[in-house]
C-alpha cells in the first residue's frame, strides 16, 4: 500500500515537482486499478494501515467570511475521528477541506496545508481529482446515482479515469464492496434493479460501497446517519466499526452518542458567537473528551449544557 | 383564547375559518382553468376538422384535377420527405451544439460570461424567421459554397456530399444549417435549465468519487437532463418542420426525393410549397395544399408521440 502516491495519479495537467521523481519510481508498481483487485477481499478480511491525514494551520474562508481558525489536528489512521460541536461551528466545512471539496463552493479558499502521509494534498501541481480518490466522501442524504442500477452505482467510480478494466475484476470489486458494506445478502439478486429503489438505509450502506469501491485511503462521513431511523443508524455504525480496519475514518456528527458510541477520538469545535470563525477547542481520545475533558466549554458541550 | 369544551364553540370557530371569500376565489380559479384548458382542446380539434374536411377533396379527386395532374400521393411524398430531411438536418445539427452550449453556460463558463453568453442565445430566438431566410440566401448560402464544393470532392463517396456542389449555396445542408440556428435557442433554453437543477449531492457525489468535471456530467448532469433535453429537441423540431419563410426565401426546389444534401436540386418541404403556391392556386389545388397540411400536422404529431415514448420507456428501465 504504501507505493501509492498523489502524484502517481495525475491526469494531464500534472507538472513536474520536486517530489515527482519519487513519484515515477511507484507508479510502474501500482496504478490504482491493479492495486484495487490484488487488495485483500471483504473488509473483515486482515487489516492493512491506511493513511494519516494531518492538518496544520488550517483556514477556511467563503470570499471574505473566515469560516474556520487555524485547525491543527491529527486523524490516525485506522481509527475513527469523531468532529462534533454545534451548528456552524465549521465542522463539515473543514471536513470537506480534507479532500477538497470545499473548494467547489464558489469563492471558497484554504490556508495552510493538509497532509496525507506527509503529502500536502494542496501542494502545488496535485490534482484535487488525485486527493478525492485516495479521500472519498459520504454525505448527509444517500446519493445514489438515480439513473443507475445498483452494480453500476458501486462501479462508478471505477469509471473514473481507470480506462478499461476487465468485467471479472470489476464484478469481484462490486461484490468486495457490497459485501464490505453490509449490503450484499440484501441486494446481491437485484444488482441490475435502480439504487434508488432501496431503503434509505440500504442507499446510505450503498453510498459507503461506492466509496470503498475505488479503495481509498481515508473515508470523510459527513453526518452520514442524520437522514436515517435508529435501525439503519446503528447497521451504519457497526459498519463504521468494521471500516475502521480498512481505512482511516473522520465522521462529523451532531448525535454525541454516536460519537460516543462509533469513535475512537473525538474532536471538539466551537465558535465565540455566530459570525465569528469556528475553531477546534480540544482534540483527544473518546473516552476522555466524554469523562474528563480539559477544557471547560467541551465539559459544557458534552454534558448538554448548551448547543 | 377559546376553549374547545363546547360544541358551539368548536363549530363557531370553524365557520369563522371557513369564511366565504376564499372558497369564492378557488371556485373562480378552477372555472378559468378549466375554461383555458378546454379552449386549447376546442382549438386543436377545430384546426383538425378544418384540415380534414377541406383537405378530403384531394384525397378522392382524379389525378388529372390536381396540380401537376399526379395522384395526391406521389404529390405530397416528395413533400413530406423534404420537411422530415430538413428538421432531422437540424437536429442532427442543433441538438448536440445547443447540449453543449447549455452545458457551458451552465457549468463551465465563469458566471458573468455564463449570463452574457445566456442572453444572446435568448436574442436568437427573438429574430423574425424571414430575418434568417435573407441571412441564409445572402450570407451563409453564399459563404458555404465553397465547403459544399470541399465536401463533394473530399466526401462525395457519401450520398448525401454527392454534389455536383450548388454554385448558389441555396441547397438543403444550408435550410438545415439555417434551421439548426433558428431551433438552437429553444433546445438549448430546455436544457439550461434543466442542467441547472441537478441536485448538487449528486455532482458532490460524483466529485467526492474522483470524477472529472466531464465524469461529472456525463453521470449526474446529462442522464438527470435526459428526458427535458428530448422534449426541448421536440419542441425545436416541431418549428423546424412547420418553418415556412426561411426555407421557402433559401431552399432552390425542384421537387422529386434525394438525398443529396449539397445539389442544386432539392425536394420542398410542406410549409414553404404552401406559401409558394397559394396565391396562384384556386379550386382542387387549394385542397391539395390543405391535404398537405393535414399531412405535416400527422407528422408532428407522430413525432411528438414517438418522442413521449422514447422518454416513457427510458424512464421505467
Amino acid at each position: 500500500m504504501e507505493g501509492r502516491k498523489l502524484r502517481d495519479m495525475f491526469g494531464s495537467e500534472s507538472k513536474p515537482g520536486t517530489e515527482a521523481e519519487e513519484g515515477r519510481n511507484t507508479m510502474s508498481q501500482a496504478g490504482p486499478v491493479t492495486e484495487t483487485s490484488s487488495q485483500p477481499q471483504g473488509a473483515a478480511a486482515s487489516a492493512r494501515r491506511a493513511k494519516t491525514l494531518e492538518a496544520k494551520e488550517v483556514n477556511l474562508y467563503y470570499g471574505d467570511f473566515h469560516a474556520v481558525e487555524n485547525v491543527n489536528m491529527t486523524i490516525e489512521p485506522n481509527k475513527v475521528t469523531a468532529l462534533i460541536g454545534s451548528s456552524g461551528c465549521g465542522k463539515t466545512t473543514f471536513l470537506r477541506s480534507l479532500n477538497r471539496m470545499h473548494e467547489l463552493t464558489p469563492g471558497a479558499s484554504v490556508k495552510g496545508s493538509i497532509q496525507l502521509d506527509g503529502e500536502d494534498v494542496y501542494g502545488a501541481g496535485v490534482d484535487p481529482v488525485a486527493v478525492r480518490r485516495l479521500v472519498g466522501m459520504v454525505f448527509q442524504q444517500p446519493n445514489p446515482f438515480p439513473t443507475m442500477s445498483i452494480y453500476d452505482n458501486v462501479a462508478a467510480g471505477l469509471d473514473f479515469n481507470a480506462g478499461k478494466i476487465r468485467k471479472a475484476d470489476k464484478d469481484a470489486i462490486v461484490e468486495r464492496s457490497l459485501r464490505g458494506a453490509h449490503l450484499w445478502d440484501e441486494v446481491k439478486d437485484r444488482l441490475g434493479r435502480p439504487g434508488s429503489g432501496l431503503s434509505g438505509g440500504q442507499q446510505q450502506r450503498l453510498c459507503i460501497a461506492r466509496a470503498t469501491a475505488v479503495s481509498p485511503e481515508v473515508l470523510l462521513m459527513d453526518e452520514p446517519c442524520s437522514a436515517l431511523d435508529p435501525v439503519a443508524t446503528l447497521a451504519i455504525e457497526d459498519l463504521i466499526g468494521e471500516l475502521k480496519k480498512e481505512y482511516t475514518i473522520a465522521i462529523v456528527t451532531h448525535n454525541m452518542q454516536q460519537a460516543a458510541r462509533a469513535s475512537d477520538n473525538t474532536a471538539f469545535f466551537n465558535l465565540d458567537e455566530s459570525g465569528k470563525p469556528g475553531h477546534l477547542v480540544e482534540i483527544g481520545p473518546t473516552q476522555e473528551i466524554f469523562t474528563k475533558p480539559k477544557k471547560k466549554e467541551t465539559e459544557d458541550y458534552v454534558s448538554g449544557r448548551f448547543g | 383564547m377559546a376553549h374547545f369544551d363546547t360544541t358551539t364553540n368548536a363549530g363557531q370557530l370553524l365557520a369563522a375559518a371557513s369564511g366565504g371569500r376564499r372558497r369564492r376565489g378557488d371556485r373562480i380559479f378552477s372555472n378559468i382553468s378549466v375554461v383555458a384548458a378546454v379552449t386549447i382542446l376546442a382549438l386543436l380539434v377545430g384546426v383538425a376538422v378544418f384540415l380534414v374536411t377541406e383537405g378530403f377533396p384531394a384525397f378522392t379527386a382524379a389525378s388529372s384535377e390536381l396540380p401537376d395532374h399526379e395522384s395526391f400521393l406521389s404529390y405530397v411524398a416528395p413533400l413530406a420527405f423534404g420537411t422530415v430531411l430538413a428538421g432531422v438536418l437540424a437536429m442532427v445539427i442543433a441538438v448536440p451544439l445547443a447540449v453543449a452550449v447549455a452545458l457551458f453556460i451552465t457549468h463551465i463558463a465563469p458566471p458573468r460570461l455564463a449570463m452574457l453568453l445566456g442572453f444572446f442565445v435568448d436574442l436568437l430566438a427573438a429574430i423574425p424567421s424571414i430575418i434568417y431566410g435573407l441571412w441564409g440566401i445572402f450570407v451563409l448560402g453564399p459563404a458555404a459554397v465553397p465547403a459544399m464544393k470541399w465536401l463533394e470532392e473530399k466526401l462525395g463517396f457519401i450520398p448525401i456530399f454527392e454534389g455536383p456542389a450548388s454554385i448558389t449555396g441555396r441547397t438543403m445542408l444550408v435550410v438545415g444549417m439555417v434551421l439548426a440556428v433558428m431551433i438552437l435557442p429553444i433546445i438549448s433554453a430546455v436544457a439550461r435549465e434543466v442542467f441547472s437543477q441537478t441536485p448538487r449531492k449528486l455532482q458532490e457525489g460524483a466529485q467526492a468519487l474522483g470524477a472529472t468535471r466531464w465524469e461529472m456530467i456525463r453521470t449526474t448532469v446529462l442522464p438527470f437532463g435526459r428526458s427535458s433535453v428530448v422534449s426541448g429537441a421536440m419542441l425545436g423540431l416541431g418549428r423546424a418542420l412547420g418553418e415556412t419563410m426561411a426555407v421557402a426565401i433559401i431552399l432552390s426546389v425542384s421537387g422529386g426525393v434525394t438525398f443529396n444534401l449539397i445539389g442544386q436540386a432539392n425536394p420542398s418541404t410542406i410549409a414553404a410549397n404552401i406559401a409558394l403556391n397559394f396565391p396562384e392556386s384556386s379550386g382542387l389545388a387549394i385542397n391539395a395544399l390543405i391535404a398537405t397540411g393535414l399531412v405535416l400536422f400527422a407528422i408532428t404529431l407522430a413525432t411528438n408521440f414517438l418522442a413521449r415514448l422514447i422518454i416513457a420507456r427510458a424512464e421505467v428501465k
